[in-house]
């Protein structure tokens, strides 16, 4: 039953990776493209998201109406959304309809219609996906978290802004397609029950013409930073905290990870003790590990009621800052554990190991094999974590706030 | 796949699932219990109690549960519905007992009032939670309304006051009546050897009490066809739920009642997809068939500016008319099966998830289906029984809650349940 990772970067630039698991029935595409939200031209922050939309709605031979039927008969469930760095389209199917998908989807990133008669229905959907933030003050405080924490374009929200909305026209989608489809940086990761080589033979047929430059390099501005509160009438004070941390692949990745994780990796974790099991303070508190090529962060999470808002901030703050106080033996323990188990059982799953390939393809540019990482879950202790905190000891922290209440953010 | 059942001497049922392939293994405890169990007086205890018992028993405080486990690096939680709460943990194969252990340990908490006092705040903030998210309260108001005087329109959460009343007598009383051995189903599935995990569970749960649970008002109800708008300024969108009724979890409509909502409100290439969200009318919109004991019902919802409501739903209507009146196609239904086969055979890949499905139909209809079993009984699903299910339940007999910034919205007529062709035989 052994597993095998294959991949082939063809002369184009497109890199095709798979992983045969024989022992699922299920397969699953994740092809990634560069041209997410990073991209979108300064007068039409939103495009690359409106594109993601649109692009679905024909491709090839086949109108919208036939292509999603094409989809639903082989069960192929489906998004297309944009991120950051990339357009990705992802689709989950039983194994033996894999090469139908890619066909599909090949039309889908080859050979789009944009139809313009679409183009102001996409456009409607994508105000209201803007509007609907504002119902949702969550979301809305770590949209705006990332816009003040990360470089811009990096902390950019894909949806974009109303007006960048208003610009577009069927002539800058198609434009914007155009210009930023392009093999290079391209990814296709397949994972599932699958055969390597009639893959990577339909794949060249399929994308071997396909033509472009190279992805252009970003210009990055840095965000304001800072803390910052948003008044909105609602019963929960939202907070959101960021802070530096290192990137994917960095010699101190693990130990980063491990930090983030006695913060918040389980629930008998600092943050969920201390702020929800002992203080009754709120129902939500984490933090989590986010990362681009050229910057990551950790991002901490809490809601509360107005009145329990400042002493849950104060003692989530705190919990950060006593990282650097010492970490205990038992808390690495459990940590190794909780990391070591979500990676093998990950192995369930078709779709989260297609997208596990595809970024471990695209920060490292080679796959990790599971030695590899159970042995720097292995390598994580006390001390490398300890001296990591110590070294990265934030200083400078992002805050945003949402509610009726500003809130004092201390030093 | 194989699988195995036990019943104990104290009631108490067992279950497993054996998938030797599978990298991980998981239990569960299936109380039957939830919201539509409880008084008025009680209201959010379930939910409120499921809390509580990850906070201690005789032998563990609310740290050690938490720091045991995480210790097996278990990923582990509950959930509490109207009819049931569930404690879950799916750990790697070699902690599969360890994670048994501890969830058939907090199955019998202590209940402190410390712990009570201190959860209690937790709750609220939970509550609090959900108010400010419309598009979650809209469901609860939505299934008030439709329910009516039957207890499955009880808030699985509560109100802040009832929660704020409810007092720990009150919570133990409850699980004295409800936490006993016959009402509650341990279910295992994936890689675990069944004579270990059995020996096991017995010894752990031998000396939990014998005795009978009731349920009560167990009916069908075909809703109270109100229409309800709750105005609240702050928000940007409207949200909007309608509730139709639909077979019970017993019913053999029941796999029928899933295509259906799959053909009417998928998420891709249904008729809701193509009549609303293609269009750009509303940002999403949804079908989806909940059944329960004795009742079920269709929630059909999607958000939309405002200023579309009234059109939008004046096009659900239309298109849930136009499935009673000209039916479902042949193709269409195929469509919608072939969705749901993938959609089983990418679920059973994951123990959690058979876990989930393994459990619920021994819940409801005290049977073991395999994944096989499972995409069989759809396959088997035609027009005729699509026809039936159309025939016998009132679709458009549609229970309606909007929530938004509107002050004003007119509900369109709805057609009277028209006069169903006849089933076309296939």
């Amino acid at each position: 039953m052994a597993k095998q990772v294959f991949h082939h970067t063809f002369d184009n630039g497109l890199t095709l990776i798979a992983e045969n698991m024989p022992h699922v029935r299920s397969a699953t595409v994740n092809i990634i493209v560069p041209a997410g939200c990073a991209y979108d031209p300064a007068n039409m922050p939103g495009i690359s998201s409106v594109l993601s939309e649109i692009i679905l709605r024909g491709a090839g031979k086949n109108n919208s109406k036939e292509l999603s039927l094409a989809m639903d008969g082989i069960g192929l469930d489906r998004s297309c959304s944009a991120g950051t760095n990339h357009i990705r389209l992802w689709g989950a199917t039983l194994s033996r309809n894999l090469p139908k998908t890619i066909d599909l989807f090949a039309d889908i990133v080859l050979k789009p219609h944009l139809p313009k008669s679409d183009v102001e229905s996409v456009k409607m959907l994508a105000v209201q996906e803007i509007m609907s933030i504002e119902d949702d003050p969550k979301q809305k405080v770590m949209l705006a978290l990332r816009k003040n924490h990360f470089p811009s374009p990096l902390g950019n929200d894909r949806r974009g802004t109303l007006e960048g909305l208003k610009a577009i026209t069927h002539d800058a989608l198609t434009k914007f397609w155009k210009k930023n489809f392009r093999p290079s940086g391209t990814i296709i990761s397949v994972a599932g029950n699958i055969e390597w080589e009639p893959l990577k033979a339909q794949v060249e047929k399929l994308f071997g013409k396909w033509k472009g430059g190279d992805v252009p390099a970003l210009k990055l501005s840095p965000g304001k930073g800072g803390t910052s509160h948003i008044t909105k009438d609602t019963q929960q004070v939202q907070i959101g905290i960021a802070y530096p941390s290192v990137t994917y692949g960095h010699k101190d990745f693990y130990a980063a990870i491990g930090a983030v994780n006695v913060l918040s990796g389980g629930m008998s974790s600092r943050l969920f003790t201390e702020v929800r099991e002992k203080r009754g303070l709120c129902y939500s508190v984490w933090a989590s590990y986010q990362n681009f090529k050229e910057v990551a962060a950790v991002i901490c999470y809490a809601g509360t009621t107005t009145d329990m808002a400042q002493e849950t901030l104060d003692v989530t703050l705190k919990q950060i800052a006593n990282l650097t106080k010492g970490i205990k033996e038992e808390e690495v323990k459990r940590l190794k554990i909780g990391l070591k188990s979500s990676m093998l059982i990950q192995e369930e799953s078709s779709s989260a190991r297609a997208g596990s390939i595809a970024v471990d393809w695209y920060y490292l540019g080679r796959v990790r094999p599971l030695e590899e990482i159970q042995k720097a879950i292995d390598s994580i202790t006390t001390k490398s974590i300890l001296s990591h905190v110590k070294e990265y000891n934030p200083k400078e922290f992002t805050i945003v706030t949402l509610g009726n209440k500003q809130l004092k953010y201390g030093k | 796949m194989t699988f195995h059942q036990q019943q104990c001497s104290n009631g108490l049922t067992i279950i497993g699932e054996v998938i030797p392939e599978a990298r991980s293994a998981a239990v569960g405890f299936f109380v039957r219990t939830g919201s539509r169990d409880e008084t008025v007086e009680e209201s959010g205890v379930s939910h409120f109690l499921e809390h509580m018992l990850f906070k201690g028993t005789k032998k563990r405080d609310a740290a050690q549960v938490n720091k045991d486990f995480d210790k097996i690096g278990a990923n582990y939680n509950a959930f509490t519905s109207e009819e049931n709460t569930v404690f879950y943990a799916s750990t790697l194969p070699e902690y599969h007992q360890d994670a048994t252990e501890i969830l058939a340990d907090i199955l019998r908490p202590s209940l402190r009032s410390a712990d009570f006092e201190m959860e209690k705040k937790v709750i609220i903030e939970e509550i609090g939670m959900y108010e400010d998210n419309p598009g979650w309260m809209v469901f609860d108001h939505a299934r008030k309304l439709f329910f009516a005087d039957h207890p499955l329109g009880n808030s699985v959460l509560g109100t802040t006051q009832s929660i704020i009343d409810l007092k720990r007598d009150q919570m133990l009383d409850y699980f004295q009546r409800r936490y006993i051995a016959s009402n509650i189903t341990l279910v295992a599935s994936g890689n675990f050897e069944w004579d270990k995990f059995l020996k096991k569970a017995e010894k752990l749960t031998t000396n939990w009490k014998f005795g009978m649970a009731r349920r009560d008002h167990i009916r069908q109800t075909s809703g109270s066809a109100e229409f309800k708008l709750l105005e609240k300024k702050t928000t940007t969108q409207q949200n909007v739920v309608m509730i139709c009724p639909g077979p019970p979890a017993a019913s053999p409509l029941r796999y029928a009642a899933n295509l259906f909502a799959m053909i009417l409100g998928d998420q891709s290439g249904s008729r809701l997809y193509w009549s609303l969200v293609d269009s750009g009318l509303a940002e999403s919109a949804d079908c989806s068939f909940h059944e329960y004991d004795g009742a079920g019902a269709f929630y059909t919802s999607f958000s939309c500016d405002p200023k579309q409501t009234h059109k939008n739903l004046e096009i659900v209507i239309k298109q849930i008319h136009e499935l009673i009146t000209k039916g479902i196609t042949e193709e269409e239904l195929e469509q919608a099966k072939s969705k749901v086969l993938s959609r089983i055979v990418r679920a059973g890949e994951k123990t959690m998830n058979r876990l989930q499905e393994v459990g619920m139909t021994w819940v409801y209809l005290r049977k073991y289906k395999s994944v096989d079993e499972d995409m069989q009984t759809y396959e088997k699903v035609n027009l005729r029984q699509m026809q039936q299910l159309i025939e016998r339940y009132p679709l458009l007999r549609l229970t309606t809650t909007a929530m938004g910034p509107l002050a004003k919205l007119k509900m369109p007529d709805i057609p009277k349940q028209p006069k169903v062709p006849n089933a076309q035989h296939s």
